[in-house]
């Protein structure tokens, strides 16, 4: 498979604060996101997760080293639109993203900025509309809808793109767990259905439970990058990065340290409970 | 122990009188004790927000009634202004009602309020930072300057500085990482430890739940769907699921188990307590 | 408390007045202006407030709705009223206590004024109430198409209108939010003189201002993620075109305004 996103050496500071030194967020990344790959990336407030997030369709400019979106290079300004049409982006603060106050004219946005036909424009937001189960909505005045419910149009307001690749950043972290799993079951069905290459930013470890891959971010570094699998098994690295592990995990970790013998890479609720009960008939 | 708060018969209904009447309270009764650390947990529209605004005298209930220590809040309700510093309520996502020059003044503003000066009101000011972990230096630089969570903990601070009888706090993890959550729980639980105030925590995670307080009141569509010690409610695990709740990961795991046909007790919430639970199967040798 | 507020709220229907083209009643509401302020005698105000009147029956809007419009410029009203009832002099006075005398002029004014702000207004908040924000901005954007030619951006200004409907309702519910957390530290706002009233809003303004800013920053960078870049390629969801219906209701508003000025001309 081929890579839809690939960073090389990417670098990125804030600017200072009068007579300090600018703050690198991010310190050579090196990542390649699959095409049609589902990918979480983790990290503590800080970690550099977001503004990695944000060099991915050049909201962010690279300070050294490169992004590439299929190829194209983030920092060439005339291909700006057409990065950004492949690499949709969905934000924290569902009330902060939404343009118009009608769910569908909310929908048109990002077609009609493209120059889309009307008549093709109709069709991407019922389609996209329908993707994300909120076609019922079509005449609703957003601010009325609950939180999960905004960030679903907002979804929606990216797909109508048509882009290869949504990220999210953040974009469960503001929803109550209703909300959160309205959210994660939208994008794993565009995953599955569509083929969308979804990345998920967050701090909720059991969001990436389901993951196809997961990069831990670090000071601004790359600190793991493995199935969920892996990653999560690894406890104390998680913990000395001020992250937290399932507590199937812990649970596992702390059967094993009393002689058990069960694995640790055991995640789901439904794992978990059949190995400790393989364990404990054997 | 004796009730500080009871809620009698509290009914709200919102748009009396128009096709969207609704009531986002009916008919809730509960007490809340001295010195307890009690838990609300409900989806979004159970009537968790209603209902806490009525505790501090921000809503007026269109029926049934508020105690605090036995009287009436709204006996007098030009005396209502008293009642919010007895009660203080912090809000979701409180860092964005800061809008003072410096922390040290924007911690003031509730004490100030209430008419304290000089000495007593720089004393609960730097206390309500110390409990919050805001450090002596902090004090004088612009809240606007302060980290996403710092902030947070300044605006818990203003609340804290009125030295409220009751401490209300709606999602006040919500947002925060990992480390960030378990960093203000543990000041939160410093503060019952050894204030020995009242406690009301609502929150959407049954995990920050199960961990902090002495008793669970579950709401679910205006009503109280059940109270008791976390024990308790999740004994009753079945009923939260239906309810369309979650239960706490380990509760889950628990509940598997025992579905697998292990003597397992499924009304457990910590990892600790389940791995107590195994290695005494274990040991027993009925298992592994 | 704030969310009562019904300034510009729409409610949707499918009535002709709902359906007209957002155009041909921006130019309707601009005709019933002219025509308001040429009105001069009772048949002329009887012949406004009989247009009106159809034009609600049309709409559905309840009158009460309507009436419930004026109720946020009803100290304008009376103090207009007032200020024309004791302050036009004229010939014969009917009653007089002190400085204060009221002229039969002054009571035809009086009348009159009070009728054509009170017209003025509900005429102007049916067009609200019929057409949403969103169609409104669109059809005053068409219409000012023509002044792109002379710089005047055009789109941005409806882009930015549009936004701004978008966010009242945030904002409110914001305020509102912002209001309750400060009460909830004791801040007071209903005693005190003017002074100290001012000064508590401050606990509000500060923090609704710095989260405005801080919502425009974000929405920005989500638009441009959104592939916005100005008015320039842009399509439309919904294209404006005119029916049969909106050159019919043209033509009733401009012989309204026509009969208006006859009626003017022989002073009725």
């Amino acid at each position: 498979m081929s890579a839809i996103i690939e960073t090389k050496e990417l670098r990125f500071a804030y600017p200072a604060d009068e007579g300090g030194d600018p703050v690198f967020a991010l310190r050579g990344v090196d990542l390649e996101i699959e095409k049609g790959s589902f990918v979480v990336v983790l990290g503590h407030n800080g970690s550099g997760k977001s503004t990695l997030a944000k060099t991915f369709n050049a909201v962010l400019l690279p300070a050294g080293g490169k992004v590439y979106v299929e190829g194209m290079d983030t920092l060439d300004e005339k291909l700006l639109l057409a990065i950004r049409q492949r690499v949709g982006m969905v934000f924290q603060n569902p009330d902060n993203q939404i343009v118009a106050n009608v769910v569908e004219e909310d929908v048109a946005f990002a077609p009609e900025n493209l120059g889309v036909p009307t008549e093709e424009i109709r069709r991407r937001v019922d389609d996209a509309l329908k993707a994300v189960g909120m076609y019922d909505f079509v005449t609703h005045a957003p601010h009325l809808l609950s939180g999960g419910q905004k960030q679903r149009i907002a979804i929606a307001g990216v797909i109508a793109m048509e882009p290869e690749c949504i990220v999210l950043d953040e974009a469960t972290a503001m929803l109550d767990p209703v909300g959160r799993r309205e959210v994660l079951s939208t994008v794993h069905r565009l995953n599955k259905e569509k083929g969308i290459t979804v990345i998920l930013i967050t701090h909720h470890m059991n969001e990436a439970e389901e993951a196809d891959r997961v990069v831990v971010m670090d000071d601004g570094k790359v600190a793991m990058d493995g199935t969920p699998k892996e990653v999560f098994t690894r406890i104390d690295e998680l913990r000395s990065m001020g992250l937290t592990t399932p507590d199937t995990v812990d649970l596992l970790d702390r059967l094993q340290k009393d002689g058990w013998h069960v694995p640790l890479d055991a995640l789901t609720v439904e794992e978990c409970a059949d190995a400790i009960a393989a364990a404990a008939k054997n | 122990m004796e009730p500080i708060l009871q809620i009698k018969n509290l009914t709200h209904t919102y748009g009396v009188g128009t096709p969207f009447q609704r009531s986002a309270v009916e008919d809730m009764s509960f007490d809340v004790y001295e010195g307890e650390f009690l838990g609300i947990i409900g989806h979004t529209g159970s009537g968790k927000s209603t209902l806490i605004q009525h505790l501090n005298g921000l809503l007026k209930p269109t029926a049934g009634q508020v105690l605090l220590g036995g009287r009436d809040i709204w006996a007098d309700p030009k005396k209502i202004r008293d009642v919010r510093f007895r009660v203080g309520l912090v809000f979701q996502y409180p860092e964005y009602q800061l809008f003072e020059e410096t922390v040290y003044k924007d911690i003031a503003f509730g004490p100030t309020n209430q008419g304290k000066t000089g000495d007593e009101l720089d004393r609960c000011v730097r206390e309500a930072a110390r409990l919050v972990g805001i450090r002596d230096d902090q004090l004088d630089k612009s809240p606007f300057e302060l980290s996403g969570g710092q902030k947070r903990r300044v605006a818990l601070a203003g609340v804290l500085a009125m030295e409220p009888e009751v401490l209300v706090l709606d999602e006040p993890t919500a947002g925060l990482d990992p480390a960030g959550r378990e960093n203000l729980m543990a000041n939160i639980r410093d503060y019952h430890r050894n204030k020995h105030k009242t406690i009301i925590l609502v929150s959407h995670s049954m995990d920050e739940i199960a961990q902090n307080v002495d008793r669970i009141l579950v709401l679910k569509s205006a009503h109280v769907l059940m109270s008791g010690a976390p024990a308790e409610v999740f004994a009753r695990a079945e009923e939260l699921l239906t309810a369309g709740l979650d239960v706490p990961q380990v509760t889950r795991i628990a509940m598997t188990l025992k579905a697998r046909g292990l003597d397992i007790d499924p009304a457990v919430y910590t990892v600790e307590a389940l791995e107590k639970q195994l290695q005494a199967l274990r040991k027993d040798g009925a298992v592994c | 408390m704030l969310k009562d507020i019904t300034l510009g709220q729409y409610f949707p229907g499918t009535t002709v007045a709902h359906k007209l083209d957002p155009r041909t009643k921006i130019l309707l509401v601009v005709l019933y202006i002219v025509a308001l302020f040429c009105a001069k005698g009772i048949v002329g105000y009887a012949l406004m407030a009989l247009c009106l009147a159809v034009c609600v029956r049309i709409s559905k809007v309840g009158i009460k709705q309507l009436v419930r419009g004026l109720k946020p410029v009803l100290f304008i009203i009376i103090f207009t009223g007032l200020l024309n009832l004791f302050f036009v002099p004229g010939e014969t006075y009917l009653f007089e206590w002190g400085f204060l005398r009221i002229s039969l002029e002054g009571l035809r004014n009086a009348i009159f004024m009070v009728l054509r702000i009170m017209l003025l207004i509900m005429g102007t908040f049916l067009m609200t109430y019929t057409t949403s924000p969103i169609s409104l901005t669109d059809g005053l954007e068409r219409l000012m198409n023509g002044l792109k030619r002379f710089r005047v951006p055009v789109h941005e200004l409806a882009m930015m209108m549009s936004i701004a409907l978008r966010f009242i309702p945030t904002l409110i519910e914001e305020t509102d939010k912002i209001m309750s957390a400060q009460k909830a530290r004791g801040a007071d706002f209903e005693s005190g003189n003017i002074i100290q009233k001012a000064k508590a809003l401050i606990p509000i303004l500060v923090p609704l201002f710095i989260s405005a800013f801080r919502r425009a920053d974000e929405l920005a960078t989500a638009m441009e993620c959104r592939c916005y870049h100005g008015g320039e390629g842009r399509t439309k969801l919904h294209v404006l075109k005119y029916e049969r219906r909106d050159y019919i209701a043209l033509t009733i508003g401009v012989l309204v305004l026509a009969a208006v000025l006859v009626l003017r001309y022989f002073g009725i």
